[in-house]
């Protein structure tokens, strides 16, 4: 099968190309939207703003969660803040640098168009947000204030406390719940999408499971939009909501969607330790705390005294030290990797030795407890919960922590998969982040998808395409239908010995010690073979109780594992196949002597899009090459 | 630690639903509350007995999806807590803790310690929002507001949506959920053109929902693991008054 990888990006200055692309495209009369059926799967940053945009165009939208309420989605978790190059703190930033950093930062696997929009788009976003009543961090004088973030030397990221995310969803779900009361949406929560329906080499519509009653449904439209996020729960310990989970991308890879860098998972370096084997997930504490916290360990190995009796000379602020320039604040992968690196040298702290202190002594001696608590109290209240210690007393302990996956479905600049009216949006995409994402660039990406990108290229998409009318009574519904029917009834009569969730445990586990925050062949190797073994023993031995028509959340667990299984698979062959160091995928082998990541752009310039060829059978590589006309590829360098 | 468990269980809506008791014999002071019921489903399971059903999905106290009664309190003992963030740290061996699902006629049982809460969509689709189609806003510093206003404003967009102020009060009213919102945008100057029509609007909806009125006596502001202030109702109330 040939595949076209053709990114269509119009050709020009990089400054005029979104313009350009704007006029060319062809408009749908506006009398005509309301003829269109459009599926938006996922209610996050990406889905919720994409449906309630597609609806106050006059689409007909129909829009899917899995949570009780769109209200719900993971974007809700995101706490730092976004970013926008407005320069309101006149400090050198523009839609350029912002352009430039993250193109940097991504470490020159990203496509320069898509980043360059993205910069564009995020002032736009802002002024959007602030117009819906987010309540953004102010100044006195009644201006939006900023901050410094991971990676950054301008004050560009907004927010609003530490519940950045949470504000921006209830934005975009608030304008979703206006247009669902204008009968232009119509909303399903509790509601999960298990099958993709292509009919004609186009995606017609969807097939999903109800899960509070089982039923399982068929939706056709002329196009479908998938916003479902990032599949970082196939490491079963990650920052990701419980129920976040790559099923829907799976089954659309499955059904000829390409796949593109699933090795590329990002490590947070600030998430809560461990506590015990019972545990269901890791907590993040926001990138924002590096602005003001210090991260070190004691000098010496197995010094057990409580930090506070551990006096400055004996202390090792290992970032500050290796990294004079940027210090706490470089990007997620090097504070990451370097954290790592001092506890595998034995000089982390905690009770299992996984940790690294991160402290705000000094600038709660500069700034004031009270400066402290307006900046961070939520983030400290949470900490003191989980743990119960007080991080205004003392350091708070952190270790990283699987957060974001940069992989995801390949799409083009009009973020189309290889299947013509299949839209990915949001983290559920590949698009923009390249080999790491910055620090407050995920809700950015979500939202400039969601209200100002996906709009008009679905439109141009729909006034280009001819589309004959589809039924859920053809053909191709029935067997989709049947094809999940069938995964859910084989799942039930199993009947094993073990859970579900310590066969998901087991996964993540391999995962992160071979396919985690470094990588090597022998490993890689090594985990492809234990994943197919486990992969067996689950198809005969899990044990999930109740039936199909249940609200059976065990069962809900059981298919997405089933998913994650045949994901982990693919992530571990990417991940051998790129055989260079890049962003958050560092291969032990590309080094350089001072142990950064070692790029080869003679071989590896390209996005790896990966393409099904049936069960059993090894994925294809279709790789996409990525040039760089206006950022040159250099050293990323953070001294 | 071991614990003694009641546990409501009930099989779907319009099933008679019981107390049943359970032993959780392998708590351990670090453990989330969830993640005690976690180990106790994984026990279950392998006896072959149904888990018990019950929502949660980030784990981090700010999606609003987990929450049931513990001991007769929504999110259990530890304020502004919400029941994913509760660790077993906060109760003593041998504690007897009994646990139901939010009671009120607008949240119907799913099954066990899920219900449907998708009345509080509605009364946000009635009018919780300012109506701002995507691309038609000003620049971001043409509004200005200043500090203090955006601070008041942001305690009251706090709200996680949870549904324990509905569950911890009487007359299972959602006043403290509704003003919330209200107030929300109503301190703010872009929540102005559409103030008086959106507290008309949402509070009749909420009471088109079943919820129950407010009489003031404050255990929503008790359980509300945001800490959500009366004073979000006191708010809708005068909003309530100038506009009908």
């Amino acid at each position: 099968m040939s595949m076209d990888l053709s990114s269509r990006v119009p050709s020009g200055a990089i400054e005029r190309l979104w313009d350009k692309a704007r006029f060319e495209m062809k408009l749908v009369n506006p009398a005509n939207k309301r003829k269109y059926n459009i599926l938006v799967v996922g209610s996050g940053l990406a889905g919720g703003s994409a449906a309630a945009s597609l609806a106050e165009l006059g689409y007909n939208v129909k829009c899917f969660c899995f949570q009780d309420s769109a209200r719900r989605a993971h974007s809700i978790a995101a706490q730092g803040g976004i970013n926008a190059a407005k320069n309101y703190q006149n400090d050198g930033d523009s839609i350029y640098r912002l352009f430039y950093d993250t193109v940097k930062g991504g470490d020159f696997r990203s496509r320069e168009a898509n980043v360059y929009r993205l910069a564009q788009i995020s002032v736009n976003i802002i002024d959007q947000c602030v117009a819906q009543g987010v309540p953004f961090a102010r100044e006195y004088g009644g201006t939006l204030a900023n901050r410094s973030f991971g990676g950054a030397q301008v004050s560009r990221t907004f927010y609003a406390r530490g519940q950045t995310g949470q504000q921006l969803l209830l934005g975009a779900y608030q304008a979703l719940e206006r247009q669902v009361d204008a009968g232009r949406v119509k909303m399903f929560p509790r509601t999960e999408m298990l099958g993709l329906v292509v009919i004609d080499g186009k995606a017609r519509g969807i097939v999903t499971r109800d899960l509070v009653n089982g039923k399982i449904e068929s939706h056709a439209a002329d196009a479908v939009v998938l916003g479902t996020g990032g599949y970082g729960n196939v490491y079963y310990l990650s920052t990701n909501a419980r129920g976040s989970n790559c099923t829907a991308i799976w089954r659309a890879y499955k059904h000829g969607a390409a796949f593109a860098n699933p090795c590329f998972t990002q490590i947070h370096p600030t998430c809560i330790p461990v506590s015990g084997d019972y545990q269901s997930k890791l907590t993040l504490m926001s990138e924002s705390l590096r602005n003001d916290g210090r991260i070190w360990v004691p000098l010496k190995p197995g010094d057990q005294r409580p930090p506070n009796e551990i006096p400055e000379p004996e202390r090792d602020y290992f970032l500050e030290r290796r990294y004079p320039s940027f210090g706490n604040l470089v990007p997620r992968d090097v504070a990451s990797r370097n954290c790592k690196a001092v506890c595998d040298e034995g000089l982390g702290v905690g009770n299992n030795g996984l940790g690294v202190y991160l402290d705000f002594a000094d600038a709660i001696k500069r700034l004031g407890v009270a400066v402290i608590r307006e900046r961070y109290g939520n983030l400290f209240d949470m900490y003191e919960r989980i743990t119960g210690e007080d991080p205004y007393k003392v350091p708070m302990r952190i270790y990283p922590a699987i957060h974001y996956t940069m992989g995801g479905l390949w799409v083009d600049y009009s973020l189309m998969s290889t299947v013509p009216g299949l839209f990915v949006i949001g983290e559920a995409n590949f698009s923009d982040h390249g080999a790491n994402r910055l620090g407050a660039s995920a809700l950015m990406q979500g939202l400039a998808d969601g209200y100002f990108i996906l709009p008009y290229t679905i439109g141009e998409y729909l006034a280009r395409t001819k589309l004959d009318k589809v039924q859920t009574d053809y053909a191709e519904f029935k067997r989709e239908e049947s094809e999940v029917e069938t995964i859910t009834k084989r799942l039930l009569s199993i009947r094993g010995e073990r859970t579900v969730t310590s066969f998901h445990r087991e996964l993540g586990k391999v995962l992160w010690d071979y396919c985690g925050m470094s990588r090597n062949a022998v490993g890689l190797k090594l985990a492809l073979g234990k994943i197919r073994e486990l992969r067996e023993g689950y198809w005969h031995n899990v044990d999930v109780l109740g039936g199909p028509e249940d609200f059976n959340q065990a069962l809900e667990h059981a298919g997405r594992v089933a998913d994650f299984f045949e994901l982990a698979e693919l992530m571990c062959i990417d991940a051998l196949d790129r055989n260079e160091s890049c962003g958050a995928h560092f291969r032990e082998e590309y080094q350089t002597p001072d142990n950064e990541a070692l790029r080869d752009d003679q071989r590896y310039c390209y996005v790896a899009a990966w393409v099904f060829k049936g069960a059993n059978q090894p994925p294809e590589l279709h790789a996409e090459p990525l040039k760089f006309e206006y950022v040159r590829p250099t050293q990323r360098s953070y001294k | 630690m071991r614990l003694t468990l009641h546990i409501w269980r009930q099989k779907g809506p319009k099933e008679p639903g019981r107390m049943v008791h359970y032993e959780a014999r392998n708590a351990n002071p670090d453990m989330s509350f969830l993640e005690m019921l976690d180990v106790l489903n994984e026990e279950l399971t392998l006896k072959g007995e149904d888990p018990v059903a019950f929502d949660s999905d980030c784990r981090e106290g700010i999606c609003g999806m987990c929450g049931f009664m513990i001991n007769g309190v929504a999110h259990g003992p530890r304020r502004g807590t919400t029941v994913c963030q509760l660790h077993m740290r906060k109760f003593k061996d041998g504690d007897v803790l009994y646990i139901e699902p939010w009671r009120a006629r607008a949240f119907p049982v799913i099954k066990d310690l899920a219900v449907n809460r998708t009345a509080f969509d509605r009364i946000i689709a009635a009018g919780g929002y300012i109506s701002v189609p995507a691309g038609s806003a000003p620049d971001g510093n043409t509004i200005l507001i200043p500090k203090p206003v955006a601070e008041q404003a942001m305690d009251a967009a706090a709200c996680i949506g949870c549904g324990a102020c509905v569950a911890a009060c009487p007359n299972a009213s959602a006043a403290l959920f509704t003003g919330a919102k209200i107030a929300h945008l109503g301190l703010l100057p872009q929540g102005q053109p559409e103030r008086d029509q959106r507290v008309l609007k949402m509070v009749a909806h909420s009471t088109l929902e079943q919820f129950g009125s407010c009489t003031n006596i404050g255990e929503c502001e008790a359980v509300c693991p945001k800490e959500i202030k009366l004073e979000v109702i006191a708010r809708m109330n005068r909003d309530f008054i100038k506009a009908s």
